[in-house]
C-alpha cells in the first residue's frame, strides 16, 4: 500500500488558536501514551481480555473527534480510544475498563474502550458486530432532525466494515432521511489479516459515496490538520441540514489486530516507512515547531504532564475493587431490575436482593 | 361501545400511545400512506405526519439498529417488520446490539418491533413464520404474543411503554377474524401476566396466540363429548413468562398439555415443560406431553399446511390421552 502524500495546507488555514493546536497534540500523545501503559499492563497480565492499539491512527481519531461539539454525537470502534478522549472519557475509565474493574463504567460487563455516555459527553458504546453503529447512529440522528435539535453524530468505520449489509443500510437509510451525520471510513489497510484488495473491487472506499449520493471525501488520516479540516466541513454540512458525508481517511495499522496479532500476513519492510516517514504525531510535532512557532521544551513538558495522568490514573485503577459476581445478575432489564440466581447457587439469591445499586447505576433511568 | 377487530385495535393502541407521548414513532416499509400490507398504520400518517410515520428502505436490521439509537436518545419507536419472517434480517441488530445495550452500556433501548406472524393462511415457508422461540433465548428481550382484541390493545399500549424492547406478535390469521370490545378509557395489559382463558379442574392447556381459539374449540368439544372439564391458559407474554399462572393450573388439574403453532423441536413448549418440572413436579399425575407443529418448514398447499399444523382435532385426541393416562 501506498504512503499517502504528506502535502498539507499552510499553516493559515488551520482556522484553530495556539492553545487547540495544542491540544490536537496532547490528544494523540494522550492516547499513545495510554496505549503503552496497557500494553504494561497487559504483559502485567493485569488486562485480563485483549489489547487493541492505534499506533499510527491517532490523528484520524483525535483530528475527527475535534471537530465536534460536546452535544454532537460520536460512536467509536476499537481503533479510536483517542477520539473518545476527546469528547471526555478519562484515562481512569479506560484504565478500570481493560482491567475489568467493579468501578469500571460498564461494571465489568464490557471490554476495552465498549463503554458510552448518551447522557453528557455523547459518545455510544459500540459492539463487536462491525457495521451495526451506522444503523445506530441514523437513528440517533434521526432524532435530532426530527427533533429540529442542533446536533449531529460522527460514526467510525474500518475499511473492513463497508462490506458488511448494516454498513449499507445503515448508510442508505441516514442518506434517504438526510440525517446530520458523518460516517467516517478509516482504511487502516486490513481488516485484521484481510487486506484491502480483498475486501472490495472498489478503487477507493470514497467511491462508494456516489452510489448513496451523499458527498464523499478522502483525505490523508495520519495529518492531524487535515483530518480536523475534512470533518469540520462535514459537520457543518450536516448542521446546515446538508446530510450525510462519508469520509475516507487513508492510514495504516502498524500493529496487528490485538495484541496477540504477530502479523504474519504483512510483507517484510511494509511497516517501517509509516513508523519512520509518515506518524502522525512525529509529523504534527515538527509542524507545530517549525510552522506554528511551538519550541520543542513546550511538546517536551505536555508529554511529561500526559505521563504523569496516565501515571496517577494507573494507580487508581490498580487499586480499584474487582467486581462482585452477583452484581452480573443486575441490569439486564429496566424491569425486573435483577434476574433470579439459579437454584443450586445456596446463599446467592439474598446476596442479590440485598445487593445496592450505586449512584452511577442507571442514570439513565430517570 | 362497538366491537372491533383485533387488526383495529392494535392500530388504535398505537394511535393513542402517539397522542399521549409525542417521542413515540412508527418506522417501517410502506407503513405511510399505503398503511402497511395489512393496514395496521392505515391513516396514521395523516393523522400524525410524515415525521412520525416513517416510511423507510427495505432494511431490517437498518431500521431496527436506528430505532436503537433514536431509543437511546429518548424516543419511543415503533419498528413494523412487514412480516414478521424477516425479522430474521434483524436478527443481529435484535440480538447483539438491542438486547445488551441496557446491561453492557446502561443505553435504554424502549423499542417496540412489530408484525404479522403465525400460519393457517397459505402463506407458505415465508410469509407464516413463529420466530419466538429464537427470541425467548434472548436475555434483555421481552415477548408479547396476544390471543384477544382486548389484549392486543392493551398489551401494544404496555409494549410501547415499556422501558425494554420488547418484540409484539400479530397472528394475521387473527386479525380480522376476532373482534373484542375496548374497555372504556386508558386500558392497558402489563407484559408478563396470563390469562385464564376458561376455568376447568380435569386437565389443562397451556398455549398462546392463534391456538388459544384452538384449545378453546377442543375444550368445548371435549365438554360436549366427554364430559371432560379443561381449563385454558393463555400466557399472552412468552418473556417473561408467567411461572405462577402455570404452577396454579398444574395443581388444580395435575395434568397438562402444552400447545403451540411453532415447530416442536427447541419450541417453547419444552422450556415450559421444563419449568413445570423444576416448580411442580409432584403435582403432576400424568407426563407433560406437546402438541405444535411437525419439525418441517411451513408448506403452502392446503393438505400440506394442515397436515403440518397442530388442529382442534389433534388437541381433541392429545387431551384424551392425557386424560386417561
Amino acid at each position: 500500500m501506498a504512503v499517502p502524500s504528506t502535502t498539507s495546507p499552510p499553516a493559515n488555514r488551520s482556522g484553530l488558536t495556539p492553545d487547540q493546536l495544542l491540544a490536537l497534540y496532547r490528544w494523540m500523545r494522550l492516547t499513545r501514551t495510554l496505549e503503552e501503559r496497557l500494553v504494561a499492563l497487559y504483559r502485567q497480565t493485569k488486562v485480563v481480555g485483549g489489547l487493541f492499539r492505534s499506533l499510527g491512527q491517532e490523528a484520524c481519531a483525535v483530528g475527527s473527534a475535534f471537530a465536534l461539539e460536546r452535544r454532537d454525537v460520536l460512536s467509536p470502534l476499537i481503533r479510536n480510544l483517542g477520539s473518545m478522549l476527546v469528547k471526555g472519557a478519562e484515562p481512569l475509565e479506560i484504565l478500570r475498563q481493560y482491567m475489568a474493574k467493579g468501578d469500571s463504567p460498564t461494571r465489568g460487563r464490557e471490554l476495552n474502550i465498549h463503554f458510552g455516555d448518551v447522557v453528557d459527553r455523547n459518545f455510544v458504546g459500540q459492539i463487536s458486530h462491525l457495521g451495526d453503529m451506522v444503523p445506530v447512529m441514523a437513528g440517533v440522528t434521526l432524532t435530532f432532525r426530527l427533533r429540529g435539535e442542533d446536533r449531529v453524530g460522527l460514526v467510525y468505520v474500518g475499511d473492513g466494515a463497508t462490506s458488511t449489509g448494516a454498513f449499507h443500510e445503515g448508510i442508505n437509510f441516514a442518506a434517504v432521511q438526510r440525517c446530520p451525520l458523518v460516517v467516517v471510513v478509516e482504511n487502516n489497510g486490513y481488516a485484521y489479516s484481510t487486506p484491502t484488495c480483498k475486501q472490495t473491487a472498489a478503487g477507493q472506499f470514497v467511491d462508494k459515496a456516489i452510489g448513496y449520493g451523499i458527498p464523499g471525501v478522502r483525505a490523508d488520516g495520519n495529518d492531524v490538520l487535515e483530518v480536523y479540516r475534512v470533518t469540520r466541513e462535514a459537520v457543518e454540512r450536516a448542521r446546515g441540514g446538508g446530510g450525510v458525508t462519508l469520509l475516507e481517511l487513508l492510514t495504516y495499522r502498524r500493529k496487528g489486530h490485538a495484541e496477540h496479532d504477530n502479523q504474519s500476513y504483512v510483507a517484510p519492510g511494509e511497516i517501517e516507512p509509516w513508523a519512520q516517514h509518515n506518524d502522525p504525531i512525529d509529523r504534527y510535532a515538527a509542524r507545530l515547531t517549525t510552522e506554528f512557532g511551538f519550541d520543542v521544551a513546550t511538546l517536551a513538558r505536555t508529554d511529561d504532564e500526559v505521563r504523569s495522568v496516565v501515571d496517577a490514573a494507573t494507580e487508581l485503577a490498580e487499586n480499584s475493587p474487582p467486581c462482585d459476581g452477583p452484581d452480573a445478575l443486575i441490569g439486564v432489564y429496566a424491569n425486573p431490575p435483577a434476574m433470579p440466581a439459579l437454584w443450586y447457587r445456596d446463599g446467592v439469591g439474598p446476596a442479590v436482593a440485598a445487593h445496592e445499586r450505586p449512584a452511577s447505576w442507571g442514570t439513565h433511568d430517570g | 361501545m362497538a366491537e372491533i377487530t383485533f387488526l383495529e385495535a392494535i392500530r388504535e393502541g398505537i394511535s393513542e400511545e402517539m397522542e399521549r407521548d409525542p417521542s413515540v414513532f412508527c418506522l417501517g416499509e410502506d407503513i405511510g400512506a399505503f398503511g402497511g400490507a395489512f393496514k395496521v398504520t392505515e391513516g396514521l400518517q395523516a393523522r400524525f405526519g410524515e415525521q412520525r410515520v416513517i416510511d423507510t428502505p427495505i432494511a431490517e436490521a437498518g431500521i431496527i439498529g436506528a430505532a436503537a439509537g433514536a431509543a437511546h436518545y429518548g424516543m419511543r419507536p415503533v419498528v413494523e417488520m412487514q412480516f414478521i419472517d424477516f425479522i430474521s434480517c434483524g436478527y443481529d441488530m435484535l440480538t447483539n446490539y438491542v438486547a445488551t445495550a441496557r446491561y453492557r452500556a446502561f443505553l435504554p433501548c424502549p423499542i417496540v418491533v412489530r408484525g404479522p406472524s403465525g400460519g393457517y393462511v397459505r402463506g407458505g415457508p415465508f410469509h407464516s413464520q413463529n420466530p419466538e422461540a429464537a427470541f425467548l433465548h434472548t436475555p434483555g428481550l421481552k415477548i408479547a404474543y396476544p390471543a384477544t382484541a382486548e389484549d392486543a390493545k392493551g398489551m401494544i399500549k404496555a409494549a410501547i411503554r415499556d422501558d425494554d424492547p420488547v418484540l409484539f406478535f400479530e397472528h394475521k390469521y387473527l386479525y380480522r377474524r376476532i373482534k373484542g370490545t375496548m374497555p372504556a378509557g386508558d386500558h392497558i395489559v402489563p407484559l408478563g401476566k396470563a390469562r385464564l382463558a376458561r376455568e376447568g379442574k380435569h386437565l389443562s392447556i397451556v398455549t398462546y396466540a392463534a391456538t388459544v381459539w384452538k384449545a378453546l374449540e377442543a375444550a368445548e368439544q371435549l365438554e360436549r363429548e366427554d364430559g371432560l372439564s379443561v381449563e385454558v391458559l393463555d400466557l399472552r407474554s412468552l418473556l417473561p413468562m408467567d411461572d405462577a399462572a402455570i404452577v396454579a393450573t398444574v395443581k388444580k388439574t395435575n395434568r397438562v398439555l402444552v400447545v403451540h403453532e411453532d415447530t416442536v423441536t427447541g419450541g417453547i413448549a419444552g422450556e415450559i415443560t421444563a419449568r413445570i418440572n423444576e416448580l411442580c413436579f409432584e403435582w403432576l399425575d400424568a407426563p407433560v406431553r406437546r402438541v405444535a407443529a411437525h419439525d418441517v418448514p411451513l408448506p403452502y398447499a392446503p393438505p400440506l399446511e394442515d397436515f403440518v399444523l397442530p388442529q382442534t382435532s389433534d388437541i381433541v385426541r392429545a387431551s384424551r390421552w392425557l386424560a386417561a393416562y
